[in-house]
């Protein structure tokens, strides 16, 4: 065990807390790095990659069990498709093996991936990842055939549909609050090829967002928006609209599918004040207009696609040392057109612009988590930086407009959001305290639930 | 395809190295001294596309079992490319500073070890003719330092014992291959406070072993710019050592 450290941070470097970490190489490890912190009466919290944005993946004062050392597969099923490894593998691991088979072999992709490679299996699981495929493919969760699980009593215990059910839905979505996730069993989706047909399509206002995405959900397995949230009035909601699928084709240049490295790296915190309203507005309206006003349609590489921003390293430093929110919402089908109009024009007029905001409507297929964020609807996100207590205050306003659509916020990507809004949002919190394992906890759930009335806290 | 032996092959550079290897089909021995562990490395390694992985669980400081072992080694792979010697311990300096029993602990799994192993390894790569023999040193073996010299005493000994075999295999088709680590984020460094520029990861430090294997190369400090941070301290007086704190 370690002495305390502050260098575990999240994504939005916020939240900035001391930790006891431990780093196990191997299985055995991270079995006595959580018996020495049950014994130093300490609780417990797996830490992936630290790309969730807020609080969830810290626990302050408490310990860290580091899973990157737990990274090595287990057993590759190529004629099913099914690939189980350690839970500190990476997702960009996983596709670093998946692409780089034999050409003759069935090829095999991950079902569902976040907007970065750069999470681990565990992290997947335990925030229930979505991704530009949600509405054709669900959940990361939906593809999660077992796991297992290191509880505090020492045992572990193997999770699927039909043994342990309680715990392997508790654990998708779970945000790592049932025990340490040691390794899972993941299905895999046969796809045509690697590279994608991909078309980018400049739209001009919310409405032409939502036929986009009606218009595309059957034939285009993956769909995304991103949206100028500086533009007001008729231009309200913007944006560019991505669709893609996989594609037997390959392009003419030589190349490989996959990025290995960040092209780039951002070695230093930009200055707090190198983001403003003028530079983010200048980006956006530089975005949109750069896309062609007739659609654009291309073979691309996969990181293009789903990983944009992992080609620049420490993107998060853009936001300077003072850190970033993210807010993430989902807004059920009902209200969700009236409620993302809402949203946009609320943020476009506190200036306080995001330069990444992103737009999707999401499928109806449940995920078996008890937790998942996705819900049939739609999903805005948005980043704001830190400046202190006017973000906050906006933050605050988004969420009583959230509140009244009956949506909810996204555990992953929040470090700031009420209990009463967290349990309104996820009424089966209850069902998870119960499973949690007692020696395992995190900054966000004692943050949103501490407030919880008496008789419902487990 | 290489045919690859690695001793210590739990250890996290050690993997990383194997990983590389095994996306081309490697064919391996791996050694170490906790089974489990090993069977891990192994699955993993042939899901990465190694062609074959063969393992022993053996506690290397056991000077005694090493010709049975590179009998195994030599059984299983036949005729042996690569050997990589990558265990070692770091121990706690405060502590064994103090303990003469607890140092020569230190230098028997770094120094003893490694130098009955290697006979043996330089005696089989001798009788087959050919092969690279990669040792993992450290910068802490390049001058003693209060902070650490009895772990950087005993990477000194590899040291001075890779140059002497790379000069017994001058005229033959032996490599003696040793690598030079900075600071690498490990479970070995766990204790240690980490972040900033001079910390690397497993895989930026295997990716130079294997570029250094490939080459036959002599010395291979990874990342490279400990070369010149190491020549620096390697070339201040007496005088001016003295006062660091390093």
């Amino acid at each position: 065990m370690e002495s305390s450290r502050r260098d575990y941070l999240s994504w939005g470097r916020v939240h900035r807390y001391p930790h006891q970490v431990a780093v196990p190489g191997f299985a055995d490890g991270a079995e006595g790095a959580l018996a020495a912190a049950i014994g130093a009466g300490q609780t417990v919290l797996a830490y992936g990659l630290g790309r969730s944005y807020g609080d969830s993946c810290l626990n302050e004062g408490q310990t860290l069990i580091a899973t990157r050392g737990l990274d090595r597969f287990i057993a590759f099923d190529p004629v099913a498709g099914e690939l189980e490894c350690e839970a500190g593998v990476s997702l960009g691991a996983i596709l670093e093996l998946l692409t780089s088979r034999r050409e003759d072999e069935p090829r095999w992709f991950l079902p569902v991936t976040p907007g970065t490679k750069y999470v681990t299996l565990g992290g997947a699981i335990a925030n229930d990842v979505h991704g530009k495929s949600h509405h054709a493919q669900g959940c990361f969760g939906n593809h999660v055939r077992s796991l297992r699980l290191l509880r505090s009593d020492g045992a572990v215990r193997d999770c699927s549909d039909v043994e342990n059910a309680d715990l392997f839905r508790a654990t998708i979505g779970g945000l790592g609050l049932t025990g340490l996730v040691l390794s899972a069993r993941i299905a895999l989706q046969k796809v045509p090829g690697f590279w994608l047909d991909s078309e980018d399509l400049r739209y001009s206002d919310l409405e032409a967002f939502f036929a986009l995405s009606e218009e595309s959900a059957t034939d285009w397995q993956y769909t995304v928006a991103w949206v100028d949230c500086m533009a007001r009035g008729r231009a309200l909601g913007r944006g560019v609209f991505t669709r893609s699928r996989h594609s037997a084709q390959r392009p003419a240049s030589v190349g490989a599918p996959l990025a290995s490295r960040p092209r780039v790296a951002m070695p230093v915190d930009l200055p707090g004040f190198a983001l403003n309203r003028f530079s983010v507005a200048a980006f956006n309206s530089l975005y949109w207009r750069r896309c062609a006003r007739m659609p654009k349609r291309h073979l691309r590489a996969i990181d293009p696609v789903f990983y944009p921003l992992d080609a620049i390293g420490h993107w998060n430093r853009l936001y300077g040392r003072r850190g970033f929110f993210q807010y993430q919402c989902a807004i059920p089908t009902a209200a969700m057109r009236a409620c993302i109009r809402t949203l946009v024009d609320r943020v476009a007029a506190s200036g306080e612009g995001s330069f990444l905001a992103v737009l999707k409507v999401f499928g109806d297929r449940p995920s078996p988590g008890l937790l998942s964020f996705p819900l049939p609807g739609a999903t805005l996100a948005l980043d704001f930086a830190n400046r202190g207590g006017a973000t906050l205050a906006l933050l605050d306003e988004l969420d009583c407009i959230v509140r009244d659509a009956g949506g909810r916020l996204y555990p992953a990507k929040d470090g700031r959001m009420s209990g009463a809004d967290f349990r309104r949002g996820y009424p089966r919190w209850d069902q998870l305290a119960s499973l949690a394992d007692p020696a395992f906890s995190s900054s966000f759930w004692r943050r949103v639930t501490a407030d919880a009335p008496m008789e419902r806290a487990a | 395809m290489k045919r690859i032996a690695i001793f210590g092959a739990t250890s996290a550079i050690a993997q990383a190295v194997a990983r590389l290897y095994a996306q081309e089909g490697a064919h391996f021995f791996l050694a170490a001294r906790n089974e489990q562990r090993l069977q891990a490395v192994a699955q993993d390694l042939r899901v990465r596309g190694a062609s074959e992985v063969v393992i022993a669980a053996a506690d290397l400081v056991n000077v005694n079992d090493h010709a049975a072992l590179l009998e195994r080694a030599r059984s299983a792979l036949e005729s042996i490319d690569v050997v990589l010697v990558a265990y070692g311990v770091l121990g706690d300096h405060a502590r064994s500073i103090r303990d003469a029993t607890l140092a020569v602990q230190e230098a028997s799994v770094n120094y003893l070890s490694p130098l009955s192993l290697l006979t043996h390894v330089a005696n089989l790569l001798e009788t087959q003719g050919h092969g690279t023999i990669a040792v993992i040193g450290s910068v802490a073996g390049d001058r003693g330092r209060r902070s650490n010299y009895v772990y950087g005493s005993a990477k000194a000994g590899l040291a001075t014992l890779a140059s002497g075999l790379r000069h017994r295999f001058a005229t033959q088709a032996i490599r003696v291959v040793l690598i030079k680590p900075g600071f690498v984020d490990t479970p070995m460094t766990a204790g240690l406070a980490k972040g900033g520029p001079l910390w690397a990861t497993p895989e930026r430090v295997a990716r130079d072993i294997r570029r250094g294997i490939e080459r036959g190369s002599t010395v291979v400090y990874t990342p490279w710019f400990w070369r010149w941070i190491m020549a620096i301290i390697r070339a201040l007086p007496d005088a001016i050592f003295k006062r660091l704190s390093i």
